[in-house]
């Protein structure tokens, strides 16, 4: 068995003295695993580490082993970001979370598209926080959990003054829709649904949104273990900042 | 196989050791044999010695054979200035060049997602005590150069939030190394913290 692809590393675990199991993201294979050997060297150290662009080959004897990468380094991402910690937060939060929702060996192409961009743009201007809020929305759509933010739930498409979601569905709501259950809804910003600019403060609120939806739905449904402290990190990192 | 069950024993005890496999633990166990007064009987001696009295600094975490290391109890080395590292190996590794010549603080690991370790793993609390409690006017954050290292370090740096001054060591070109061999991140790191000469 052997296939090329290129893979964004999600993780890398020392495996015995000289090697390592690295976790990547490809486009066409998913998420999947495979021994680099000499992974854990000083020349390969730098190359295997989370976010890094890769490109791979992996060879195996049969389909179901773990089998071997040979890579080759593509671009490092996390170098450039190390001196940024609220961009290394965000690096941490997006490797955390794929590690956390993919399936082995399913390939989610639209996923792995996104993830690319965004992890391009970590660090790059004021903007990515957004895109990584984008992002999010895009993890619970590929994973079956998405918002349905067309129209008001309660009051139908004539509404066009959509403002909360809710908790259960995931559907939004309009302002009028929500009457006096408003405090039980989650804050639906414009920047989720695409409109107007992006203040930070928005961001943050589409955040809880999302965050509220890949703790409830998304965890519970993958065994109910805890979403990744990094999120949580990610998060707090861009609240203090918005503090600042 | 030696034909005897005992050193057949060693042999395989020896090859689980870092750097050693079945064929270099035969080798190191003849040797031994050979030189048995000479290397094998000490050898012995200060195992057994330090399988007994072995333990982690209650202080900085460092690795002695007193419930305080010698780097703790020295006068010379309070000078205000504690080294943050992740490991013992790390902190033996500073030793080694002599030019540190402040205390130690080994956090025994770095904040992982993947290996479920949090703040509370980690020896991040007794850090800000020692902080307070040693009227310490600087730490230096040696952490690796690493997704999990750095992390750490903006942790730490957060927690301290403006107590004492807070540095961490260069990140770029190491001594000897040429650019042309170099990966990109590397390369990366040294170019942002370029100097002026």
């Amino acid at each position: 068995m052997e296939w090329r692809d290129q893979g964004i590393v999600l993780s890398v675990r020392r495996h015995g003295e000289t090697s390592a199991i690295v976790e990547v993201f490809t486009p066409e294979h998913g998420r999947h695993a495979g021994v680099v050997r000499g992974g854990a060297s000083r020349r390969m150290t730098p190359v295997l580490q989370p976010g890094a662009q890769l490109d791979l080959t992996w060879r195996a004897r049969l389909e179901d082993h773990i089998g071997a990468f040979r890579v080759e380094p593509l671009r490092s991402r996390a170098a450039g970001l190390m001196g940024d910690r609220l961009a290394l937060a965000g690096l941490n939060a997006v490797t955390g979370l794929l590690l956390f929702v993919l399936p082995e060996r399913e390939a989610h192409r639209a996923l792995y598209d996104r993830s690319e961009v965004l992890l391009d743009l970590l660090g790059h201007g004021d903007v990515w926080p957004l895109a990584y809020l984008q992002w999010e929305l895009a993890l619970l759509e590929e994973m079956g959990f998405g918002l349905d933010l067309s129209s008001c739930a309660v009051m139908g498409p004539a509404a066009n003054d959509l403002s909360y979601v809710s908790p259960r569905t995931g559907r939004a709501v309009s302002r009028a829709g929500a009457g006096e259950w408003a405090d039980r809804l989650l804050p639906l910003p414009a920047c989720l649904l695409g409109h107007g600019p992006a203040p930070d403060r928005d961001v943050a609120e589409g955040l809880r949104t999302t965050g509220h939806f890949l703790r409830a739905h998304l965890a519970p449904a993958l065994g109910n273990h805890p979403l990744p402290d990094a999120r949580d990190r990610f998060v707090e990192a861009f609240k203090k900042r918005i503090a600042e | 196989m030696s034909s005897n069950r005992d050193i057949d024993a060693l042999i395989d005890m020896m090859a689980k050791l870092p750097g050693l496999g079945p064929r270099s633990a035969r080798r190191a166990v003849l040797h031994l044999i050979r030189k048995r007064e000479l290397r094998m009987t000490p050898l012995a001696d200060l195992m057994h010695t330090v399988a007994a009295t072995a333990r982690e600094c209650g202080n900085c975490g460092n690795i002695g054979t007193e419930d305080i290391c010698d780097i703790c109890t020295s006068e010379k080395r309070a000078n205000g200035m504690i080294c943050v590292v992740e490991d013992v190996a790390d902190l033996w590794a500073m030793e080694r060049s002599g030019v540190f010549k402040g205390r130690y603080h080994v956090l025994g690991g770095t904040l992982s997602a993947l290996d479920h370790v949090g703040p509370d793993e980690l020896r991040i609390p007794h850090l800000l005590n020692r902080i307070d409690a040693e009227d310490v006017t600087e730490v230096i954050l040696a952490l690796n150069a690493t997704v999990d290292g750095q992390t750490t370090a903006h942790y730490i740096a957060d927690q301290l939030d403006g107590r004492v001054r807070l540095t961490s060591l260069a990140q770029g070109v190491p001594i000897g190394g040429e650019l042309d061999y170099l990966d990109d991140g590397t390369i990366t790191a040294a170019l942002n913290a370029r100097k002026t000469l």
